[in-house]
């Protein structure tokens, strides 16, 4: 696979982060290709947040460099969208305030930013509850409504920390379908952290393997056969199976 | 309160309490404790009054103004100081020195800045009030979800719209909470200004009808401040209730 600077949605350049004594990351690179999901598979605390949050300009690196379509990074910018384990909405604040809140922030007119808002709601499967409060809302709805609002903000690159985590297995499971069809019509660039072999494999078009702290890539995995095959097919295809195998052989040596 | 399968409508030990000192009234046992009844028959006769109303007036002119200062002060230093190791380092000792200290002797001092009028009676009602205002403001921010504040930067917000979309909102419990807490305490400011500073207000005539041993009067009064400021506060319970459900969401 060649890859060349332009196709990278993302590049990663010999990142170091240290919080104190603690290594989080030594000597990182890793490229995000344009258009494709990446997911990051390490064990816990080998620094995936750590990671994701340097790209999306929250947290400085020690050293290194994180290039967003070839350009450095020093903060939070509109070309990337983050979406957060634990939903982050604000609790006082309606679906409709919350989806449309990274337009607010960018002052968007109100009528105009709701407009947006009520597309993307829909989107995701929550039209009639544009007027409810999280705290109305089921777990997989409030991811939902985290998710619109990162997609309404028309982001490229979309930062992803273990959406999927806090949800129910069945509504996870329908998020791992979902989005398969938004990378397929959206567009966009994924980043997408996991704790989940299976998940890892089924959703993206490359795996990066980090091993423990101080975190590097130790491989980097891409499917081949099943990404254009039905979705129900592709937990059954032998080289899914393969793969989630293979993962595991190589991170099992570092679960006690 | 339950009695012999009845559920009674809250407060009403209160006509217990009122009924026994109607009775003790009654009996004359005391100057000091006129009937009930008589106390409610001079307040109808002096409620009217200019007197009356300009005192109510003069109150409730010092104790807005006083609350109002303390909220616009407190609040944000509270939530500054609940953002900035820095700030809350320079201003914490003072805040829990002043929170614990009797006020009420600094009033002297208040009386020598700020002279005689209603400045030093407003500074001192914000005085009593502030300290809590800024110490729940401050609790409030301090356990605010990270992750919301790592949202509001990751979609571009600068300083300001942090402060004023995410800080305030996610504090709001605590700082209704800190602000029901300061307007009881600015009650007792309000009242030690109109003693000590000048007397005017209720203030005056608290101390106009307790010097002539006007008891009905006195006492009439003073059932006028506690029901007043019994509602304020009932008010801004109801208030924290209010948005009380948001606060169990956080973690
Ligand atoms: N603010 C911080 N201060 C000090 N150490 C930290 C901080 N944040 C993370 N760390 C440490 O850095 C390492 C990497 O943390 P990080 O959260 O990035 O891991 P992770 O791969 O996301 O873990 P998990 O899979 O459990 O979410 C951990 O050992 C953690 O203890
Ligand atoms: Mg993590």
């Amino acid at each position: 696979m060649n890859t060349t600077i332009t196709e990278n949605a993302v590049a990663v350049r010999n990142v170091y982060k240290n919080y104190g004594d603690v290594e989080a990351l030594r000597d990182l690179s890793l490229d995000f290709p344009k258009g494709q999901l990446t997911s990051l598979l390490g064990p816990s605390g080998c620094g995936k947040t750590t990671l994701l949050k340097i790209i999306a300009g929250l947290l400085p690196a020690n050293s290194g460099e994180v290039l967003v379509n070839g350009q450095p990074v020093s903060g939070p910018g509109p070309d990337r969208a983050f979406v957060f384990q634990d939903f982050a909405l604000m609790p006082w604040a309606s679906t409709i305030r919350n989806v449309a809140f990274g337009l607010e922030l960018r002052g968007v007119a109100k009528s105009e930013r709701e407009a947006v808002a009520e597309k993307y709601i829909a989107a995701v499967g929550l039209k009639g509850f544009e007027n409810s409060y999280p705290h109305e809302l089921s777990g997989g709805m409030r991811q939902r409504v985290g998710l619109a609002r990162a997609l309404s903000v028309n982001a490229e690159v979309l930062l992803m920390d273990e959406p999927f985590s806090a949800v129910d297995e069945q509504t996870r499971r329908k998020f791992q379908e979902d989005l398969l069809g938004l990378v397929q019509n959206e567009n966009k660039t994924f980043l997408f952290v996991t704790h989940s072999i299976e998940e890892a494999v089924y959703v993206s078009d490359q795996v990066a393997i980090l091993l423990p702290r101080p975190s590097r890539v130790s491989e980097i995995i891409r499917p081949q056969g099943f990404r254009n095959k039905d979705v129900d097919s592709i937990r059954r295809d032998p080289e899914y199976l393969d793969l989630v195998d293979k993962i595991w052989a190589s991170l099992r040596s570092y679960v006690e | 309160m339950k009695i012999f399968g009845y559920q009674l409508p809250n407060m009403s030990s209160l006509i217990l309490w009122g009924l026994l000192w109607e009775t003790v009234g009654q009996l004359e046992l005391t100057f000091f404790l006129p009937p009930l009844s008589a106390i409610f028959a001079t307040l109808l006769e002096i409620g009217g009054t200019p007197a009356f109303l300009k005192a109510l007036r003069e109150t409730a002119e010092a104790f807005a103004i006083g609350t109002t200062a303390a909220i616009v002060i407190g609040v944000p230093v509270g939530i500054l100081m609940g953002k900035s190791r820095l700030i809350d380092e320079l201003l914490l000792p003072w805040v829990n020195i002043f929170l614990s200290a009797p006020l009420t002797a600094l009033v002297p001092v208040l009386m020598v800045l700020f002279g005689f009028g209603i400045t030093a009676i407003v500074i001192t009602t914000a005085l009593f009030a502030i300290w809590i205002i800024v110490l729940n403001a401050r609790a409030g921010v301090m356990q605010i979800n990270p992750s919301l504040v790592e949202m509001a930067h990751s979609f571009g917000a600068s300083r300001f719209d942090a402060f004023t979309k995410i800080y305030f909102w996610a504090a709001l419990p605590e700082i209704l909470g800190g602000v029901r807490i300061g307007f009881i305490r600015a009650v007792k400011g309000v009242i030690i200004g109109q003693l000590l500073i000048s007397v005017v207000g209720f203030g005056s005539l608290f101390e106009i009808y307790a010097s002539n041993f006007l008891m009905k009067h006195f006492w009439a009064v003073l059932l006028v401040l506690f029901s007043l400021s019994f509602l304020i506060a009932e008010f801004l319970a109801w208030l924290e209730r209010k948005v009380e459900y948001y606060a169990a969401s956080r973690q």
